[in-house]
């Protein structure tokens, strides 16, 4: 299978995919993101830097991708990307893959907090916090992360710890 | 007495000085820019222990196939292959190629795609766009690294196969262990064998 990581390259995520047999692509979207926005605002309407973007972080062969584990990276995107981005993701996966993806529930948006995510095994996920905050682009509620994921086959919702919404999001 | 030159004429090089440069190509003696290996490095040297440095200000296009291991401190455009030895990126050290090695370890950047027999390592603060094809792969924090990792199990290496004596099928009618013809037959296949 190949599993594509949008959260940057991890240790322990690489070493379990891989460690299954399974293939896995790694890239740090949001790094992608801040290369082509550089000192531009991304939450201006700005089609050129949006192809771009698109192109370096999600350019893929249609149905390529067997799962994908976006972790709290959609949170970031500005929503004039963000809805183009969770599009792409449904293309490029496979019917019935499935996707995780998790969303702060924090109302703050300025002081989201930064983590690192990992698989630590085939039961739990672990976070690692990096240290400081994240503004996030919006904040969601079970109706909108709904609307956001309308055209997959389901979403399920499972409030998590450290006010952590995990949304397992199938193709 | 003949042709004796007056000692005034003779000065002496102080020894400590070294030839420069030009002196030294003029001479033949051979450069290097290696970095572990002086030039009075005896031949018995193994070659385990030599390696290469391509220096921070050099920069490189075409192809390095090296049998020694080698750090890149420099940029490099083109290929790199060490099939047997250790490729070291080092932190200022640009490689836009691709990448064959035993095992490698990265400070810098690598733009290519990187196979490696035994393992690839890539240090925080250093950046890695393409794909991997590696037997292990170690990823610190901090690090950047954008494509498919493939882990390829190395393949496992069999002792020589003894040659166990075959055990004679037993005795048809059709063809009789005695037969000329079987026994040859079985010899020949030993032969393959070895």
């Amino acid at each position: 299978m190949s599993i594509l990581d949008l959260a940057g390259a991890n240790q322990g995520t690489v070493t379990f995919i891989t460690g299954l047999g399974h293939r896995i692509y790694s890239d740090d979207i949001l790094r992608t993101l801040e290369a082509v926005y550089g000192s531009d605002d991304v939450s201006v309407y700005d089609p050129p830097h949006m192809a771009q973007f698109l192109e370096q972080s999600l350019e893929f062969p249609d149905q390529h991708f067997d799962g994908a584990l976006v972790w709290d990276t959609l949170q970031f995107l500005p929503p004039q990307i963000l809805q183009v981005a969770v599009d792409r993701l449904h293309r490029i996966l496979k019917p019935n893959a499935c996707m995780l993806a998790l969303f702060h529930a924090e109302e703050n948006l300025e002081a989201v907090p930064a983590y690192s995510y990992r698989i630590a095994n085939a039961r739990s996920i672990q976070l690692t916090s990096r240290g400081g905050t994240r503004k996030a682009a919006q904040h969601f509620n079970n109706r909108n992360l709904e609307k956001l994921f309308q055209d997959f086959g389901s979403v399920k919702f499972f409030l998590t710890r450290d006010h952590l919404r995990e949304v397992i999001v199938r193709r | 007495m003949w042709n004796r030159r007056k000692e005034e004429d003779f000065v002496p090089k102080p020894a400590s000085v070294p030839p420069t440069q030009s002196q030294l190509s003029q001479e033949g003696i051979p450069m290097s820019t290696l970095s572990g290996r002086t030039l009075d490095s005896t031949p018995q040297q193994s070659a385990s222990s030599r390696s290469a440095n391509i220096g921070k200000s050099v920069t490189i296009k075409g192809q390095i196939f090296s049998r020694e291991d080698l750090t890149i401190d420099g940029e490099v455009e083109g290929t790199v292959e060490l099939q047997e030895n250790r490729l070291t990126v080092g932190p200022n050290g640009k490689v836009l190629a691709g990448v064959k090695a035993r095992e490698i370890v990265v400070f810098g950047t690598i733009h290519g795609n990187v196979e490696t027999t035994d393992k690839i390592d890539i240090r925080k603060d250093a950046k890695l766009v393409g794909d991997i094809k590696t037997a292990r792969i170690v990823i610190e924090d901090g690090a950047y690294f954008k494509g498919n990792i493939d882990i390829i199990k190395p393949e496992v290496v069999r002792p020589a196969a003894v040659t166990a004596p075959k055990v004679q099928p037993a005795p048809s009618v059709s063809a009789p262990a005695s037969s000329p013809q079987v026994t040859a037959a079985a010899a020949g296949a030993n032969d393959v064998k070895r």
